[in-house]
């Protein structure tokens, strides 16, 4: 068994359940500016008040994972970006705290100035993840020694630039397909709204967004080609199951679209749930293929292919990934069990109560 | 200027800053399981009141202590990138432990605990209650696991990778249970306990002195003074194992606390003082060989000075002997406080004493310093290392940073705590104001909308 392979796997399903969970609160977040009133403003707070916290886990414990399996990613991504995970921490930390003091004090000035913290941090977060990447897909310059040879320049591009916007489309909308089925009468209706305008700039942005990685990282694409585009690093695995693994990638692909276009029918049919599931169902689509264009790779360097950091020169020891996978799996269960648990409990519309925010 | 100096005052503030928060969590949160308890066991209505009042001030703490924890752990990564490497195979495990063990466990239930009074049965809402109060201590212990490998490395090899070393794990349990783990998970989780006490302590107080919500505030203050006055005779106990950890594994630092320069035979326990690191001279109130006796059991035994040591590989002693002994003392003072509290109370006259409840309502923040006193010693006294005699701090930083960037993010963070700060004081005191009375009715959270319609019903942006 290839420890390393199933690590790269649970930390990309740590980062799906985070982007699919807290996606739609970060775009709650984003969405935040257009409601209307106090009464309405709390009933997007509160839509996500139960269930934002355990969200966030996800991150930490994708962080920690990253930690433990792969120290040296974890160490190169965080100190290259230093200053755009410094204000992703001030992000976080502004809508955490906004949520909760927002309701605790009467004065407008007070809840206002909370609302916009709530919502910017909220955006600025979500943009700044699109941006870590989007240099992810591009490479930035890693030396020899694993360590970040640029400045927080270097890690601006157009192209990171588009993939922040794009996350903020893509997140929005996740987040505006949330609110609809956590919402009721006039708010609703004018999240509908919203919704079919995000669905455009969302469609828009995705293809911008493909075809730019295409044309810039066309071996973004080896692991899908069939064996056409020679990829960056070679896998035995890859390599000896191509045509299986691009098959299954195309299906997914495909699926993909129908989610996609499952959307706006969601939208005029009224199939709320299935609306949040098709739009879900994009991120999960979105991640993956990122993990599956990346791999082996983890963090590209533009010096060097020799300095790239692959699932194997970026981990820790095998006796550590096979004890830490047992630990994960054992785990897995009760993670599953505690995130269903809060999301039954507060399923339906979310009701405002004397504990609310 | 200096990346290192510059990343070593971020970490320590932010770390600091972060650990206002969860030892009031872990305290309250065992006292929410106690009052909620006692509420489902007596069914009597003056125990959910108290039980629901406190929630209301857990939850502000609680997303206080989430909100400024996400910090610590991107640090390690952004600000000791050389460090992560370094240890990333050994102390990352513990992390993502806690990330899977606890985090869920505690966010799932606190969902539970803060909305669901009226939504569950009440039952469900004790057990999430007891959850959310275990996953808590179970954070301490993985977070506290992984910083004391830190203190007590064991269970490693050193391999060379990459083109340098870096520490791999040997036995996973050896390092779960490294020497120093449970003695400094048990010694921050009673440290927790009473830091949580002091609080109700402390508002209970001031209810007492305002002749408001007297039944709550007497309920509220006895329970409060049992829990810190058990964990405080557990603290000297726990404390003493600590300390023969730290004399076994960590010499400098143990000298460091009392001052010690020279090795010496019956070497005596300083009480308090002032040390003189360049004449190596330590004044102040000693009590004769009782250090050898502590730490060895046998009151002539040697104890190792700095000088055994190169100097170099000192901490700054005075500092560590400061807040070391502050520390000590605090302990003691909680120790007395609440049981002659508690024998006030049997006696009837504790609420009597205008005095003393006047210093209890200030008292709150005596465990808070004790707290940040311990982990400062802790911390301090492990300098020049970051990894007790592995790894030292400035060869743990990250070499792509720029000063400038720290010096940024150093600014903003003192900022946005500050901010942070007053507003949580800002709360706290409105629910403490406002009282555990009827929260059904005038605490009415659209109060201000109705007041101020045309300015609410704008919205943020004007256009969609």
């Amino acid at each position: 068994m290839d420890y390393h392979i199933l690590w790269y796997i649970i930390i990309g399903i740590l980062l799906m359940g985070y982007a699919v969970l807290d996606g739609f609160d970060l775009g709650v977040g984003a969405l935040h500016l257009f409601s209307k009133g106090d009464h309405e403003r709390r009933i997007v707070l509160n839509s996500i008040g139960p269930v934002w916290d355990g969200n966030e886990v996800w991150l930490i414990t994708a962080g920690g994972a990253l930690f433990a399996a792969f120290p040296e990613v974890y160490a190169t991504a965080f100190s290259s970006f230093y200053l755009p995970f410094m204000f992703l921490l001030f992000s976080l930390i502004f809508r955490a705290v906004s949520i909760e003091f927002r309701s605790k004090e009467e004065s407008p000035r007070w809840r206002k100035f909370w609302d916009i913290g709530f919502s910017v941090g909220s955006i600025v977060a979500t943009i700044l993840y699109g941006v870590a990447i989007g240099n992810v897909i591009n490479g930035f310059p890693i030396g020899a020694d694993k360590e970040f040879q640029g400045n927080v320049l270097t890690l601006l591009s157009p192209y990171t630039i588009l993939t922040g916007v794009f996350n903020l489309a893509m997140f929005s909308l996740h987040g505006a397909m949330y609110l609809i089925v956590k919402t009721e009468g006039e708010l609703q209706a004018r999240i509908k709204k919203i919704s079919f305008k995000l669905y455009g700039i969302f469609f828009s942005l995705y293809a911008l967004v493909t075809i730019v990685t295409l044309i810039k990282h066309p071996t973004m694409l080896a692991n899908f080609s069939f064996g056409k585009i020679a990829p960056l690093t070679y896998h035995p695995i890859i390599a000896n199951h191509i045509d299986m693994i691009s098959t299954v990638s195309w299906g997914i692909v495909f699926l993909n679209m129908l989610a996609i276009i499952n959307i706006p029918r969601c939208l005029i049919q009224g199939k709320e749930l299935q609306g949040l599931i098709s739009s879900g169902c994009t991120i999960l689509a979105v991640v993956l293929f990122f993990s599956l264009g990346l791999f082996p790779n983890m963090l590209v360097s533009s010096m060097s292919p020799d300095y790239s950091i692959t699932i194997y020169t970026g981990a820790s020891s095998v006796y550590t990934l096979t004890t830490m996978f047992h630990v994960a799996i054992f785990g897995m269960p009760f993670v599953l069990l505690y995130t269903g648990l809060i999301y039954w409990t507060y399923r339906g519309k979310t009701k405002l109560g004397k504990d609310s925010y | 200027m200096d990346v290192e100096l510059l990343s070593r005052l971020q970490f320590g503030f932010t770390a600091m800053f972060h650990y206002i928060f969860p030892p009031f969590s872990i305290g309250m949160g065992l006292l929410l399981v106690i009052f909620e308890s006692i509420y489902l066991y007596t069914k009597n209505p003056l125990y959910e009141k108290i039980t629901r009042f406190w929630i209301k001030i857990f939850a502000a703490n609680f997303s206080l202590g989430v909100a400024t924890g996400i910090v610590l752990e991107f640090e390690f990564g952004t600000n000791w990138s050389k460090y992560s490497r370094f240890v990333g195979d050994i102390f990352g495990s513990p992390l993502a432990a806690e990330g899977i063990f606890a985090f869920f466990l505690e966010s799932g239930f606190l969902a539970i605990l803060l909305f669901g009074w009226d939504r569950v049965k009440p039952w469900v809402h004790w057990f999430s209650t007891l959850m959310v109060a275990l996953g808590s201590m179970m954070s301490a212990f993985w977070i506290i696991v992984a910083n004391s490998w830190q203190q007590t490395p064991v269970a490693y090899k050193i391999v060379m990778e990459n083109g340098y070393e870096r520490a791999v794990i040997t036995d996973f349990w050896a390092v779960v249970f490294n020497p120093s783990s449970m003695p400094r998970f048990l010694h921050a989780i009673f440290g927790s306990y009473i830091q949580g006490a002091f609080l109700v302590i402390s508002v209970s107080a001031y209810y007492l002195l305002k002749k408001k919500h007297l039944e709550f505030a007497k309920k509220s203050i006895f329970i409060s003074l049992t829990v810190a006055g058990l964990s405080s005779i557990a603290q000297p106990l726990i404390g003493h194992w600590h300390a023969e950890v730290v004399a076994r594994y960590q010499p400098t630092k143990l000298a460091a606390f009392e001052g010690l320069f020279e090795t010496t035979k019956g070497a005596p326990l300083t009480l308090f003082g002032w040390v003189d690191t360049e004449n190596q001279k330590t004044y102040g109130l000693k009590i004769p060989k009782l250090l050898s006796f502590m730490v060895n059991g046998d009151a002539n035994s040697e104890i190792k000075g700095l000088n055994a040591y190169p100097k170099d590989l000192w901490p700054n002693v005075n500092q560590v002997f400061q807040s070391y002994h502050i520390m000590v003392a605090l302990g003691m003072l909680f120790l007395v406080l609440s049981f002659v509290s508690l024998y006030w109370y049997k006696k009837g006259t504790l609420f009597e004493k205008t005095w003393l409840m006047k210093f209890y309502v200030v008292s709150v923040v005596l465990p808070v310093i004790a707290n940040q006193a311990g982990w400062y010693s802790a911390e301090r006294g492990r300098q020049p290392w970051i990894v007790q005699g592995l790894l030292k701090t400035a060869d743990g930083v990250s070499p792509s940073v720029h000063w400038g960037e720290v010096l940024t993010s150093l600014i903003l963070f003192a900022l946005i705590y500050s901010l942070l700060f007053f507003s949580w004081t800002y709360i706290l005191n409105k629910e403490i104001q406002h009282g555990p009375e009827s929260h059904d009715h005038d605490h009415d959270p659209e109060a201000g909308y109705h007041k101020n319609k045309e300015f609410m019903d704008t919205p943020i942006i004007k256009k969609v």
